[in-house]
Order: C-alpha cells, then structure tokens, then sequence
C-alpha cells in the first residue's frame, strides 16, 4: 500500500529471506533480497486520472503503456508533449568485418528494421552506423526521431544507407548515444548495441573511459553477432551500463533477438532506481550482488548516500523480479540481542535531479538475532545456499574456460566438473546443457569430466557469455 | 485498494501527531505502530456500531460531525473511494453490520488543526496520552465508551502491545545500547542498529478479579503472544470477568499484530454483547469471529501491496491462537481456537483439577483418532503443529465453545504453549498454581511465568488467572 499518489507507476515490494540466527560471536549476515516491480498501466481497477496530470508530468502517463486498461493514453500524445517518457539508440555495426559472410550485414539490416518496428509510438529513437567513427544514420540532424508509422517508415528506409567498410571504435558509437540520448530529456534512456568484432581501433583504457562516463546516464544492451568478438567486452560493456549481453552466433536469429530487447526496453517504466543499503555503524559490507536473472558484482559500484547508507544502481525497471545477495559483517553482539544488521530501500534520484531526498519505493529489513541454539544458527537459509551455489558456478565456468584457454587442462577439468556439478544440484538445465557442448560429462553428481577435443567456438562464447545466468531456487 | 480499510483512515499519529506517509506502518517520527492504531479506530467504530451508540458522543467530546474535512482533508487525491470495513471471507458470517463511511465521523477530532490526532478514540485505546488542545482521551475510551449504556464499572487492561508510550516528536529517544543513536521507525538504532527494548517485552495487567502476565522468554526476540483481561457487569448487576489469550503464528508475516489484534477485538465484542446480556457461549462465538475478521483484515495490508511469486501466495498472512474465558458467579465460558488452553485449578488441591481446551494440533489429532499415545504424539516434533487457527488463510473458522458449572471455588488459567509446555497436565498445572490463586491472580500469573522461564523459557510465555466466582472482591453484592 505504499503508493496511493502515483496509481498508475509499478509498485515495487522487497522480500527478504535470511537466517536471522547467529552463534555467539557470530558477525557475517546473509540475506537474498528479492525485489519485485509490478503494476505499471495493468494493475487492479482503472487508476484515478488526476485531473492535469497528464500535462504536468508526461513521464507517468505517457505512450509506452499499451497494455491493461492503459491504452486510451498510449499513442502518439508523445508527440504533442514536452517530452518523450523514452529514448532509445540503435547502434549498428558496420566495420569491414561485416561483409564476411555478406548475409551478416543484411542480418543485421533486417534485425534493425524489426526492432525499429517495435519502437512504440511517441518513442525517441535514432539508428547509429558504429565503425572507427559514429555515423548518424536516422534522423541525422543530431536530435532523435519521435516514432509513428511516418519516422519508422523513413528509419527503415535509411537502413539501406548501412553498409560495411572501416573499423570498430565502440567508445566513439557509445559518445554518440549518450549525446543523443541526452538531448531527448527523457525518463528511460535506452542503447541497443550490436557488434561482430573486437574493439581495434580505439584503446581498451579508452573504452572503459567512456563506459564509466555514460555509466548511469543510459542503460544498455549489447550483443555479439557471429564469433569474432571477445566475449568479455560485451558483457563489459552490459554489466558497466546495465543492460544484458548475449550472443548470436548465427546472424540469422538477428531480427528475433533485437525485436525481444526493443519490446523489453519499451517495457520499462522507472529509470535510474537504485538499490538503498543503511548498515549500522561498525558494519562492514562485504558485498552486494544481483544473483537473478545474472550475477553482476554491485559491491564496486556503490555511491555514498549520507550516514551509514550507500547506493547500488540497478538501471531501469518493468515488470520483473530480480534477486540480490547481501552479505554484511555487523559487530558481535551478546546472545539475546538483536540488532539491525540493513535495511534496504529501492529508491529514485528526485524529480528535478536535486532537492528533497527521494523516498523509497519499497524497503526490507535484514536483521540479526543472536542465540545459543546451535541448531537453528547453523541452519543455513535455503536461498542464500542456493545463490551461493549459482555464484560460484558462474566463477568456476570462467576460471575453468581460462585454464581451458591457457592449457591448463588439470584446473580446467577440476573447475568446469565443479561447474557440471553444481548446474545440475541447481537446477540449472541452460548452464548444464552449454557444459556439456564443452565437456564430456562422466559423473553429474560427483562433477567428473573430461574435456572435449573439438569445441565449436560458438558454443565455447556461448558458455562464456551466458555463464552468469542463475536459475530461481526450485519450488 | 479499495478493499484495504484502516490505513487512510489515519491522518496522524495517535501517539505524536506527526501526519504520517501513505501506507506507513510505523510513525515516522515516534516509532507508533500506525496499523495497530487504525485497527483499534475501526474495532472501536464497529463496537459503537453494535450497542447502538452511533449519534450520542460521550461527553467532552465536542461536535464529532463538524469535523470531516480533517478527517479527509490529508489523505491522498487518489482517495476517492468510502472507507470499506473489513470483510475478508467474513463478510457472511460477520454479525455486526457493515459500518457506513459517516461511522467514521465519530473518529473525527474537536481541533481539527494539521498534526491533531484524527481519532482520539485510537489514542485513548494506545493509552498514549492525547494530544495538547485534544479533548480528554479518558472520556472517549472504547471500554468507557461502551459502558457508558451498560456499567459504569467496566473496566479494562490488556497486554496487546499497543501502549508504546513513546515520548513526542521533540524528545525522540536514545538507544538503549549505544546512547547516541536516536530510534528509527522499525525499533532499532539508526546509529547501532540495536533493536530496542520493546513495550511486549514483559507485560502485566491487574483488575479487580482477573489478571495477566505475558513475557518474551528466553529464545525468543519478540513477544508475537497478547493478552487483554476485562471486567463488566451483567444486565443483572452481577460480576463477569473476561480474559482473553492469543500466540502469533510465527511463521506467518506480524504474528505479534495478529494477536494483538484478535485479543482487542475479542475483548472489544464480549465487553460490549455480554453487558446487554448476550448468552455466554454465544457472545464467545462472536467474539472469535470478530477476533478473525481483525486478523483477516490485516492481511489486507501485506497481501495487496506485495506481490507474491506463485506458491507463496498465502504463506504471509498473519495469524495466531485465541483461547477466552468468561467468569461469572455460576459459571465459566471457555473459548478457543489453536493450542492455546485453558485449565480448572479448584482452590481445594484434593479435587480434581482439569483441563478446559483441546487443542486444534496435530498431536491433538493423532490421540484422537487413536493413532498415537498422548506420550507419542507430544514427543514428535509435529506436535505443536496447529490445525485451526484465525488468520486470512485458514480454510474454516470453527472457534469451540463450552460452558462449565464448577461446584466450588478456583481460578482457570488461561495461557498460551510458551506456559504449558512446562506443565502439559492438569494436574501438573495445579501444582504449579500457587495456593493463594483465587485471592492473588496477579502474583499467581507472575509465577506461572516464572514457571515457564525456569523450565528454559522455549517460547512467548501468557498466562491469565481468572477466580471464580467472578470477582471475589466484590463477592458480597453478587
């Protein structure tokens, strides 16, 4: 019942699962933490239009939700309004490399055509042609188009201007978006970025100078097309921007992959929503880490935000559930006590970027109880168990493909067998089926393996890349 | 939304005044437990609804009608729907009518300035003292209130937990732990985090002719029992002694506000059904039922804002026990659903004590249908398991009533498992009863609990010892 003004935004709600109990002396706290936001235009009973809100806030009512009793305020309003509720940046590479097979670059046409199809009305969008330099491909004036049939027409059309020839300078492409993006003034800020080929023709410290720039100013998507990229700037560049890394091994599944991430971009309705973590004094916080749907390393990213309490981003928000793990050393206190060890808020930058503290969108408490009943403090709690598991199954399938690659074949077969095993205690069927293209399973429950001679190097990437995927603890 | 009925309802805290957020649980400012507090208001609404008494204000309180637009004023715009009282799957079986929205009118304060506590009843109830300009709480208390058609020597005591007691806004409290910390919204230092000491903690509560006492135990780091003893006058001018009892379910979401919240209401409807001289049996039958629709209307809160993944849809819904005795000078009504039990102790140790309730557990189960010993079954680790209870998921209510005409004197102690798990029998019961129980219930109840924390303190201990006859001390007039 937390938010009576704003019927018509998702409501989030936080669910903490820990094993409050410590022994005596006891300091490590664990707890998964499962957000959840829901509602949107769809939630129960029509939402009570406020008269003028509309005019006055654009972002909370406008375009982009089509579904539930939503629609009468979807379509094209955007157009008339300030501001679009969101902007999204296509960026498309076109490097020499994109020639090899030529189906590759008429893939990667068609894909972007489908996923400009998929661009709501009243949408901002653009296309970028990405090679050692950024080229605006539509609209092209420096400004975004604001989508209807008319813009997605003439888009689409522009499409044909894309052609193969340069090189691959994915900072420049990113610079691009970010100025594009943020010339929209819009709430959710959106890049989809498509790449076949390594970053040559910039250095990697360049890169990474950009990533941490755009970082918290747009979300985004990138994706490899066929096996000349390196996995780990993909997935770098998603975890630094929040989006999610995939491959495409084969360019013909372009379309069907860049449709899916347009309609769960067009899906999102709060930006910038980051996780809140209040610790007591004398607390230290040994790590916060998204462990579903991906394992993505928060810890790092924290920004301080007043006494005791820091901010993790968490990017932009639709309906979904995700779950983190918290883990939080607090001062031992005596058997009885019990004690605050976090408290966890969603919360949301103010509306005008500074003024009155944001107040958050949902909160949970972690607490910790200490006893001496051996029996219940040794318990463990069955989701931090299993996240604990799906963590170290991510990190056992990377230092096992490491070994793998570096020749190492005795610490690759021990890890990747660990990695066997723990997928298939899990649960986790993907993981496993992408370890077994790898390995020869002998024993899934004892985590024996052998490794493959002959590896497909798609399914190799596709290991690589996909190998922080979690699954839900089993019901 | 529209089916959630309390948390509009409040525009500032009780305790404080400070206009809390919406959908707040806990005063921003004092720590108050705001649903408790709307939940009294509207248990108090429905008690005034069913004696009759929704024109006539107890005096000092000024025009209850004029005053709306405080009521209403700071509730958020997408308010535009009539407060809807609780009706949970009890619509049906419900005996009070549903309350209309102008029932709230009562609640409205005389100053209706911002940051005045909207309904002073639910103050009064809190027992927090009102605030400056308020009119007198005592006056608007629901006990008072009620009696004011009934008895004037009603009264009331209860160990539900809501009587925080929390200093005002200017005077926020220090950490007990630490010193420094002032105390944040959940109970714990905003500096240490150290939970603070809480008011259920330990309670006790003495009235002429009955008393109680509740403590958090030994393992336990909260008291999720409550308890509320009362006092009234039969139409007939004679004594009855009420008690109620009940243990939140722990693993069940605010099992500590589902027993508070069903012991208010149970007490709230026999204190005001048993003076119009309602039938024992029958007033504890609504009684239960209005202790449910209590607990069920706080599922309301938790269920509708947070979405549930499949298969936990109904594992947060508050419950808890109840057991309830009626004491009057010829006989004894016990109530109850759950394990929480009720015994007869006569003052003469050479007769037979006995026990009151049989409790809806599985051990219970197991020995009645002849599967398992008494031994067995309360040496299996199910045996606690409860098979009734109140509470927005339990499949059917079916509270159990019986009457007793004991043929001498004694005392029936009313308590959760946290007590009788250290005294299973009847018998062992009574030993643990000191003699002078009829005449000392408050001390008797204080030793129970002693009881139970020498015996390891498992649990959340309450006990209530109600004499009979109904209040000795006024044993001549009846």
């Amino acid at each position: 019942m937390a938010h009576f003004s704003t019927p018509d935004a998702p409501r989030f709600s936080v669910e903490v699962y820990q094993n409050e109990y410590l022994p005596e002396g006891g300091r490590e706290v664990n707890a998964i933490i499962t957000v959840t936001s829901a509602g949107g235009g769809a939630t129960a009973g029509p939402p009570i239009p406020a008269p003028g809100a509309y005019e006055e806030d654009p972002g909370a009512y406008d375009g982009v939700s089509g579904r539930g009793g939503a629609s009468g305020r979807g379509g094209a309003s955007g157009r008339g309004s300030a501001s679009p509720r969101a902007a999204v940046v296509i960026m498309v590479d076109c490097s020499g490399s994109m020639d090899y097979p030529p189906t590759k670059m008429r893939h990667a046409r068609d894909a972007t055509a489908a996923a400009i199809d998929t661009v709501r009305d009243g949408v901002a969008f653009s296309v970028v042609a990405g090679t050692h330099k950024a080229v605006e491909i539509f609209p092209g004036n420096g400004r975004l188009a604001i989508a209807d049939p008319l813009t997605r027409a003439q888009a689409k059309e522009a499409l044909r201007s894309l052609s193969p020839g340069g090189g691959t300078a994915i900072g420049t492409w990113l610079l691009q978006a970010d100025l594009l993006l943020g010339s929209a003034d819009a709430a959710i800020r959106h890049g989809i970025l498509l790449t076949d080929g390594r970053n040559e023709h910039e250095e990697p410290e360049r890169l990474r100078a950009v990533l941490d720039a755009c970082a918290g100013r747009f979300t985004c998507d990138a994706r490899g097309v066929g096996t000349d990229w390196e996995v780990e700037e993909v997935t770098g560049i998603a975890a630094a921007l929040l989006g999610t890394a995939d491959i495409v091994a084969d360019p013909a599944g372009l379309a069907a992959d860049f449709t899916r991430m347009m309609e769960t971009a067009m899906g999102k309705e709060v930006a910038d929503v980051s996780l809140r973590l209040w610790t007591p004094k004398g607390a230290e916080v040994a790590y916060v880490k998204q462990v579903a749907p991906t394992v993505e390393d928060l810890t790092a990213r924290r920004v301080e935000a007043g006494p005791r309490a820091g901010d993790y981003p968490t990017g932009s928000w639709g309906d979904e559930s995700r779950d983190y793990h918290l883990c939080v050393r607090v001062p031992a206190a005596e058997v009885g006590q019990e004690m605050l060890a976090a408290r966890i808020s969603l919360v949301q930058p103010p509306p005008d970027g500074v003024g009155s503290p944001p107040s958050p969108l949902a909160q949970g408490l972690v607490r910790a109880v200490w006893t001496n009943d051996l029996a219940v403090s040794t318990a463990m709690n069955p989701q931090v168990a299993h996240y604990t598991g799906q963590a170290e199954l991510a990190q056992a399938i990377k230092q096992g493909m490491n070994a793998r690659k570096s020749g190492d074949t005795e610490q690759a077969t021990a890890k990747l067998g660990r990695a066997v095993q723990l997928a298939a205690a899990s649960g986790n069927e993907d993981t496993a089926k992408l370890l077994a293209k790898v390995v020869d399973v002998l024993d899934v429950a004892a985590g024996t393996v052998r490794l493959k001679a002959k590896v497909a190097e798609a399914d190799e990437m596709t290991l690589e890349t996909r190998s922080t995927k979690t699954v839900r603890v089993k019901k | 939304m529209s089916q959630m009925p309390q948390p509009p309802q409040l525009s500032a805290c009780p305790t404080c005044a400070e206009p809390p957020q919406a959908g707040d649980r806990y005063c921003d400012q004092c720590g108050a437990d705001l649903t408790v507090a709307a939940a009294l208001a509207a248990e108090a609404a429905l008690a005034a609804e069913a004696i009759g008494d929704r024109r006539e204000a107890p005096g000092g309180l000024p025009d209850a009608h004029g005053d709306l637009p405080d009521a209403y004023g700071d509730l958020p715009e997408t308010y535009g729907d009539p407060p809807v009282p609780p009706r949970v799957n009890g619509a049906a079986r419900s005996t009070h009518p549903d309350p209309e929205p102008d029932d709230y009118e009562l609640a409205a304060p005389a100053s209706g300035g911002y940051g005045q506590v909207v309904d002073p009843r639910a103050a009064a109830a809190l027992g927090a003292p009102g605030p400056p300009g308020a009119p007198d709480g005592s006056g608007m208390h629901p006990g008072t209130h009620a009696s004011t058609h009934t008895s004037a020597a009603s009264s009331t005591g209860s160990g539900t937990g809501a009587d925080p007691r929390l200093p005002g806004g200017e005077h926020r409290p220090r950490c007990a732990a630490c010193q420094e910390g002032t105390i944040d919204q959940d109970g714990y230092c905003e500096r240490c985090g150290h939970a603070q000491a809480r008011e259920r903690d330990h309670m006790e509560s003495e009235l002429e002719g009955v008393a109680a006492a509740t403590d958090r135990g030994l393992r336990h780091h909260r008291n999720e029992d409550a308890f509320s003893v009362s006092t009234a006058a039969l139409p007939d001018g004679t004594p009855v002694t009420v008690a109620v009892v009940c243990d939140g379910v722990s693993s069940a979401t605010r099992p500590d506000d589902a027993s508070a919240a069903a012991a208010h209401a149970a007490s709230q409807t026999l204190r005001a059904t048993l003076p119009r001289g309602a039938h024992p049996q029958q007033a504890m039958n609504e009684a239960i039922i209005a202790a449910a629709d209590a607990v069920n209307s706080l599922a309301l809160d938790t269920g509708a804002a947070a979405p549930h993944h499949e298969g936990q849809r109904h594992q947060n819904a508050p419950a808890c026990t109840i057991v309830s005795a009626i004491v009057t000078s010829d006989i004894l009504t016990i109530g109850w659903v759950g394990d929480s039990r009720a015994y007869w102790v006569p003052d003469d140790r050479t007769a037979p004590p006995a026990r009151l309730t049989e409790d809806d557990s599985w051990a219970a189960q197991m020995v009645a249908a002849g599967l398992m010993s008494e031994a067995e079954a309360y040496a299996d680790e199910r045996a606690h398991a409860i098979t009734g209870w109140l509470g927005a998921d339990a499949y059917e209510l079916e509270p159990h009533t019986a009457s007793y005409k004991p043929d001498r004197p004694g005392v029936v102690v009313v308590c959760t498992d946290g007590l009788w798990n250290y005294a299973e029998s009847a018998e062992q019961m009574a030993r643990a009863v000191p003699p002078d129980a009829r005449s000392r219930p408050l001390n008797s109840a204080q030793v129970l609990v002693g009881h139970a924390l020498d015996g390891g303190g498992h649990d959340n201990v309450t006990v209530a010892v109600v004499p009979f006859p109904a209040a000795p001390g006024r044993a001549g007039s009846a």
